[in-house]
């Protein structure tokens, strides 16, 4: 079975500094995937090479995504794609409502893929459903995108995203970042409500804890810039026991 | 030295132009001498240059050179390419007055049953058989400003609109200026539009031109006086063609306590320029000004605001923002003059420009001339691109880079928009600044 994203030899630069060293990763669909490691990893250039943000510098390697060459599409091909990265500091958007903004997205995403647009009472039944589902109140959706929001209110917005748009590939990018347990819990159960044999999962943290409430069925361990140990579950809680020291050695 | 022969030249065009046309502008005896005084005092000062301080980013000599010969009357094509153009220009609701190349057209415009208290005649009319006194205040603005000058010796119609005092209507008046494009050619208008006590109105003014036209002038100016606690509307909307210039002007009196909510969006003509001057003549008054500039190619589009604060506890609120792109630039000069007598005056003018290019120019000149001490008063500016960050965010949610670009614009110019008060004109610019938005796509 082909891999439904298959990262391979992946060297990228920023600026004149190389941050993954020929990283190689492979995630089947249905599967979820976590990638742990120590800050300055290169946990978070990777999700961000895989989302195509600009600044990155790809001197080897590829990327494909149901086959295809990811790093030749713009941002916006990915998403249509069905790719999605859930940012770890989503940015706030004064004068955008929330709701201008989720229906432009997704009838972009829909116009791209030869879709038809939702009309707008499917639209909104749509929305509704979902934000109740993660307790995302309406008058959070009347607002700009993330003006104001607590760091748990833009977790939920991501995830809502998430569920809207429904991508195949899903990068969670530090989720648990600046969440307190009750907030993470709540995140937590929105994707895990969202996991499904169709949709693929990579979950980045450099905790364990997030991985109590999102389980995951590969756990990889990022060091200076490449993968440098796979294992099952049991993998984080050994990190958890021992920390990443070792693994540094390993890298180095 | 070239710039005295280049304005000899422009003068003696034009000199002939005016000695070729005033036989058909409006008005005789009297009017005429007005004119014969304007037209010297245009032609000692000439065309405006970087030199007068005033105009100093927006120098008429080098970007306009010289003034194109008066705009015949439009004939019945004219007319059928200004109706079409006239579909494109709707606000719900609202009674249209449209001038094609500078002449009243009736048959475009509404003027049958006008509410009770509400008059409405063409400067032409007024001209030629007004009384006067109404005569004297069309031409009260003087000749200070070479531009309004040459109006005052060129205008040949426009529309003159009385509010009975309390009277208040929701139904907008839409003044329409269309260029039928026929001919290169320049017109001149003027309107006046006087607002009895306790009045309230509703003015939006639209500048197009018909499909094809190529390069025309406007020059137009709108005198306008608000009586005590009388509230005015108002909407500008410079949409004209590519080659076109519109140099338009306003003078604006505010009685005490009145109220002026007025908005202007530039997306439209090569060169243009937007002067007003705001006189608060009666303690309480309160003005909100907001702009919006929309500029692509090679355009040029200054505004240029004088908030005059002559009397004490009055307030004003200026938002204006640019959006630039290409090779565009935008001039926004705001002075706020706050006399010794002007007490409580609580004056506030914020402006920011978005550069969607290396070469992109915002200029931005505030100036404060503040004679009174206990005022609150103050200015921000600031400019900058469209930040990467939001960019990658929308992209990354599948919308493409201009999709993306423009709700980012949109939200820019959100704040400025959504300071009009009145729900139809807050549409009539959110669909203009669609057109722009749509057209850059």
């Amino acid at each position: 079975m082909m891999a439904l994203l298959e990262v391979r030899n992946l060297q990228v630069r920023v600026e004149e500094r190389e941050i993954l060293h020929g990283l190689s990763l492979a995630v089947n669909q249905g599967e979820v995937h976590a990638i742990m490691g120590p800050n300055g990893s290169g946990k978070s250039t990777l999700s961000h090479v895989i989302a195509g943000k600009p600044g990155y510098e790809v001197t080897s390697g590829e990327i494909l995504f149901k086959g295809e060459d990811l790093l030749e599409m713009s941002p916006d091909e990915r998403a249509a794609k069905g790719v999605f990265l859930a940012f770890q500091y989503p940015v706030e958007i004064p004068g955008v409502a929330t709701m201008n903004f989720l229906r432009t997205a997704l009838n972009a995403q829909r116009k791209a893929r030869g879709e038809s647009e939702y009309s707008t009472p499917d639209f909104l039944k749509k929305v509704r459903e979902v934000a109740k589902s993660l307790n995302i109140p309406q008058e959070m959706l009347r607002r700009g995108v993330n003006v104001g929001f607590s760091g748990g209110e833009k977790k939920r917005n991501e995830i809502l995203q998430m569920a809207l748009f429904e991508p195949s590939l899903c990068i969670l990018d530090e989720m648990d970042s600046g969440l307190d347990i009750d907030a993470l819990r709540v995140a937590a159960d929105g994707v895990n409500a969202l996991r499904s044999p169709d949709r693929a999962m990579v979950v980045i943290t450099h905790y364990q804890r997030l991985l109590n409430y999102i389980v995951p069925d590969v756990v990889h361990v990022m060091s200076k810039g490449r993968v440098v140990k796979s294992g099952g579950k049991e993998l984080a809680l050994e990190l958890e026991a021992s920390g990443y020291a070792q693994f540094e050695e390993v890298a180095a | 030295m070239n710039v005295a022969v280049a304005k000899t030249d422009t003068g003696r065009v034009l000199s002939s132009a005016f000695a070729a046309a005033r036989d058909q502008l409006p008005g005789g005896g009297k009017i005429a001498e007005f004119r014969r005084q304007a037209f010297e005092a245009y032609d000692r000062a000439g065309l405006p240059h970087r030199r007068i301080e005033d105009w100093k980013y927006t120098d008429l000599r080098a970007l306009m050179r010289d003034i194109l010969p008066l705009a015949p009357a439009p004939d019945a094509d004219a007319l059928n390419r200004a109706a079409s153009a006239l579909k494109l220009q709707a606000v719900q609701g609202a009674r249209r007055l449209v001038l094609v190349d500078g002449v009243f057209a009736p048959d475009l415009s509404e003027t049958q049953d006008l509410e009770q208290g509400l008059g409405v005649r063409t400067l032409r009319e007024v001209l030629e058989a007004g009384d006067a006194a109404l005569q004297a205040q069309l031409f009260a603005p003087g000749g200070a400003d070479a531009m309004v000058a040459l109006n005052s010796a060129m205008m040949t119609d426009g529309v003159v609109i009385d509010f009975a005092d309390g009277v208040i209507l929701k139904r907008p008046l839409h003044i329409v200026h269309i260029a039928s494009g026929a001919t290169p050619a320049a017109m001149f208008t003027r309107s006046m539009l006087r607002l009895g006590k306790q009045s309230g109105a509703t003015l939006v003014e639209s500048y197009v031109a018909a499909g094809g036209a190529g390069a025309y002038q406007v020059n137009d100016l709108l005198i306008t006086a608000i009586g005590d606690r009388a509230r005015l509307d108002h909407v500008r909307l410079t949409e004209d063609g590519r080659e076109a210039f519109n140099i338009s002007s306003a003078m604006v009196t505010l009685g005490a306590h009145a109220h002026f909510n007025t908005f202007g969006m530039t997306s439209g003509a090569s060169v243009s320029r937007y002067q007003a001057t705001i006189v608060f003549a009666g303690e309480g008054a309160r003005v909100e000004t907001n702009g919006v500039n929309l500029l692509n190619g090679r355009q040029h589009a200054d505004t240029t605001l004088v908030m005059d604060h002559a009397v004490p506890n009055c307030g004003s609120r200026e938002i204006f923002r640019a959006v630039v792109d290409d090779r565009a630039h935008s001039v926004f000069q705001g002075r706020i003059i706050v006399r010794p007598k002007a007490q409580k005056t609580d004056a506030k003018m914020m402006t920011r420009a978005l550069l969607l290019s290396d070469e992109a120019e915002a200029d931005n000149k505030p100036e404060l001339e503040i004679f009174a001490d206990d005022v609150t008063c103050g200015h921000g500016a600031t400019s900058g691109a469209l930040d990467e960050s939001l960019l990658f965010y929308l992209r990354a949610r599948g919308l493409p880079e201009k999709a993306a670009q423009a709700l980012l614009i949109q939200a820019f110019v959100g704040e400025a928009i959504e300071s009009i008060a009145d729900d139809g004109l807050r549409d009539a610019a959110i669909t203009a600044a669609q057109r722009w938005l749509e057209a850059r796509a």
